[in-house]
């Protein structure tokens, strides 16, 4: 539970060992029942390495939320875990567990200690009645109870002053702090038990971009210090670029692109990855027009068949309407290994398995 | 979508012409309520600006910096404290009835949620013919639905497929066109556009802009956009207001105001964003502290607590605008010694009167008796 000795054994180098911690394979999310039941996520696989912070971005209703609900059995009805496992691989090797299937007990004992997150709209998840000393001992308290009040108060009051704030808050009530300031909070309980994986469901998308600045670098120092490794969640993919080691792009339940951040950035894969850079306007660099993207997401009650980018899509065939695409390494040559993309284009085989003739990938999607 | 629309090459009205709206030294203090309390929040002081036609200013700010107050001010939503707003030169008191009416159909407003400004018990077809008939009762039968159908085709919704539709049958980005066809069927030469994006899914917000940005072109709308994101004020907004704690703390062309901001604030703000081109080593920022209480601001500039230049003067004397050249002006002390007549409303006997904040290497730089550049 000691900082110190933590902080060695992770440096902060990317020369990390590629070990994965949290393994999420063909997971599928229905909401609702029967006939009318909404496929929310279609077999989705995604592994987190140790140390990564791994990006997830998409659209509103695209699934990222959903994804790690679903992942730490915190979907409340009517979502429904139809189909999958998330593996968990415990500290110092063993086999992995299967989150899915875990006893209730394992299952309570292994939040926060195992995974923690931070909420969207993290501001408002605090207590209002009880001071923010209280709701962090109480953590503490649920995990740890060997250990005496005063250990505790004195872990909170630590947790505190690595979030930068200073250790006398603790006797304030939330309505005392600004939104930032709870929002460290937040993030400090999270970290109360020293978690192996963080995750941040849209941490920041409430504060002010000053705000949302300092909060990204105190996660960035402590993620160094601490060694945990991060699913981050947001809409803006020039954050995540910035942040990320690795992204994964959300398109209407289903992963469509999976590479490092900086290829996302400079040789995007997929039209909608492209098309989701290019909605972004540039602060810095030449003024360009953009285009966006045209369309609307679908809605996922109606998929349309094949690709469910298909309608917005620039470079969409008559095959794309037939085949479901599935994630495969990307039809470009000496492309980064472990890169994946759900598209057509870059599958010839399972266009021409569908009886269709395979057309190249454009050279926008190629470079 | 719209970057193939096709764009009236030549603009209407030249920005030398006089400010179809304007807003001269805009105040709004809101009462605190409680039975005790006597304060007031600060939310705008004194606030210029000018909107041309055919021309975007975007309004740029942290949310509590006053820039929702500012439209609410100019669509006549809130009455100021102080201050005028100005349409066409002449002073508007309009507050309600049949003259804030006449007043509406000349500035329009576009809110933020498309979600909750369209009453989801009304088809589209309602909500344009209400808008319609309230601002030009004579259209009837035949021309109603024509206009109807023009509205909807000027926000490049398909009117066969739209207007008949419930609110809750469109996408976020399809009401906020929607929003925007309830705006122009009032046929305004101003529209005060309140955070029109930041509601919307990303993938369609640019497409938003775009549109506003052909509206703009075409019919020579003067456009207000307020926004907290600066990136997207120097893609859409010809010039940029940065506002921060009720009062604006610079001015000038987006694209120097984004290049080469002059204030701290707009600095700190520019640095702030997230910038994918920052790869590896986000650079530490120097961000701290946090917007200031606005009951009781800071006295002297309202940044000077976070400012990292912040000398006795600061903390004393509120700068005023300063023209740094260029068409730019910028709110802070840092550039008094190359502006002259600078400190002329600083008392004399002030005691920080000589020490000026020295801004080194930040400091944009100040072009005075520089020709005029083009806005």
């Amino acid at each position: 539970m000691t900082a110190p000795t933590t902080s060695a054994a992770f440096p902060a180098s990317a020369a990390r060992e590629r070990r994965p911690i949290l393994e999420i394979r063909d997971l599928v999310v229905d909401y609702g029942y029967g006939e009318d039941r909404v496929h929310a996520l279609r077999g989705v696989n995604l592994t987190l390495h140790e140390g990564e912070v791994l990006g997830l971005a998409g659209e509103s209703g695209c699934g990222k939320s959903t994804l790690v609900y679903a992942a730490t059995r915190l979907l409340a009805p009517p979502g429904y875990i139809s189909a999958g496992e998330v593996l968990f691989h415990p500290e110092g090797g063993g086999e992995p567990i299967d989150v899915l299937r875990q006893d209730e007990r394992s299952l309570r004992a292994a939040r926060w200690q195992d995974t923690a997150i931070v909420f969207q709209g993290a501001m408002n998840s605090l207590n209002p009645v009880y001071r923010i000393g209280r709701q962090l001992t109480d953590t503490i308290a649920a995990h740890r109870p060997e250990m005496t009040r005063p250990e505790r108060e004195e872990r909170a009051r630590e947790l505190l002053s690595m979030v930068g704030i200073a250790p006398n808050r603790i006797s304030s009530f939330p309505h005392q702090l600004s939104g930032g300031m709870r929002q460290r909070v937040m993030i400090a309980m999270a970290l109360a038990l020293e978690p192996r994986v963080l995750i941040m469901d849209e941490p920041t998308t409430a504060l002010d971009v000053v705000m949302q600045r300092q909060i990204l670098e105190q996660i960035m120092e402590l993620r160094d210090r601490l060694g945990f490794a991060v699913v981050f969640i947001t809409h803006d993919v020039s954050l995540l670029i910035e942040i990320a080691d690795r992204i994964a792009i959300m398109y209407a339940g289903e992963i469509v692109e999976d590479a490092p951040a900086q290829d996302v950035y400079r040789r995007p894969r997929h039209p909608y990855s492209d098309g989701l850079l290019h909605s972004f306007p540039p602060l810095r660099g030449p003024r360009r027009e953009l285009a966006g993207i045209p369309g609307s997401p679908p809605d996922l009650a109606h998929l349309p068949s094949g690709c469910p980018f298909r309608d917005r899509c620039a470079f969409a065939w008559d095959a794309c309407a037939a085949i479901p695409p599935r994630l495969v390494p990307p039809a470009v040559p000496g492309d980064s290994p472990g890169r994946l993309v759900a598209c057509l284009r870059h599958d010839p085989q399972a266009v021409r398995y569908g009886g269709f003739e395979p057309l190249p990938a454009p050279d926008r999607l190629a470079l | 979508m719209s970057d193939e629309a096709p764009r009236n090459p030549g603009r209407p009205a030249a920005p030398a012409s006089a400010p179809v709206l304007a807003a001269v030294g805009l105040t709004k203090h809101f009462p605190v309520r409680g039975l005790r309390s006597k304060g007031v929040v600060h939310a705008v002081d004194g606030v210029d600006l000018e909107l041309h036609s055919g021309r975007v200013l975007a309004l740029v700010g942290e949310s509590g910096s006053g820039k929702s107050t500012v439209a609410r001010l100019l669509a006549r939503l809130y009455t100021q404290t102080d201050g005028q707003v100005l349409l066409h030169g002449e002073r508007v008191t309009a507050r309600k009835g049949r003259a804030f009416r006449a007043y509406c159909r000349r500035a329009q407003m576009i809110f933020q949620d498309p979600f909750a400004s369209l009453n989801p018990v009304h088809t589209v077809r309602y909500v344009l013919t209400r808008s319609v008939r309230i601002h030009r009762p004579t259209l009837r039968g035949a021309a109603l639905e024509a206009e109807l159908r023009a509205l909807l085709d000027r926000v490049q919704l398909n009117p066969d497929r739209f207007i008949d539709k419930f609110p809750h049958e469109l996408s976020g980005g399809q009401r906020q066109r929607v929003a925007i066809a309830r705006a122009l069927a009032a046929d305004p030469e101003v529209l005060l556009a309140d955070e029109p994006i930041s509601m919307l899914d990303v993938s369609i917000r640019i497409g938003i802009l775009n549109l506003l940005k052909d509206l703009r072109d075409r019919l020579g709308i003067a456009i207000l956009y307020i926004t907290h994101d600066i990136a997207s004020a120097r893609y859409f907004a010809d010039r940029t207001h940065v506002m921060y704690a009720g009062r604006t703390v610079e001015t000038g062309d987006s694209e120097s105001v984004t290049q080469q901001p002059a204030h701290p604030y707009t600095q700190l703000l520019v640095r702030s964003a997230p910038d994918a081109e920052n790869l590896g080593a986000p650079a530490h920022t120097g961000a701290r502290g946090e917007p200031p209480n606005m009951v009781n601001p800071p006295a002297g500039c309202r940044f000077n607590p976070r400012c990292p230049f912040a000398t006795e003067l600061c903390r004393t004397q509120n700068p005023p605008l300063l023209d740094i050249g260029a068409d730019r002006t910028v709110a802070c002390w840092g550039y008094a010694a190359r502006v002259p007549g600078a400190l002329d409303g600083v008392p004399a006997d002030a005691p920080a009167r000589a020490d000026l904040p020295d801004l080194r290497a930040a400091a944009a730089p100040v072009r005075r008796g520089a020709p005029e550049v083009a806005r």
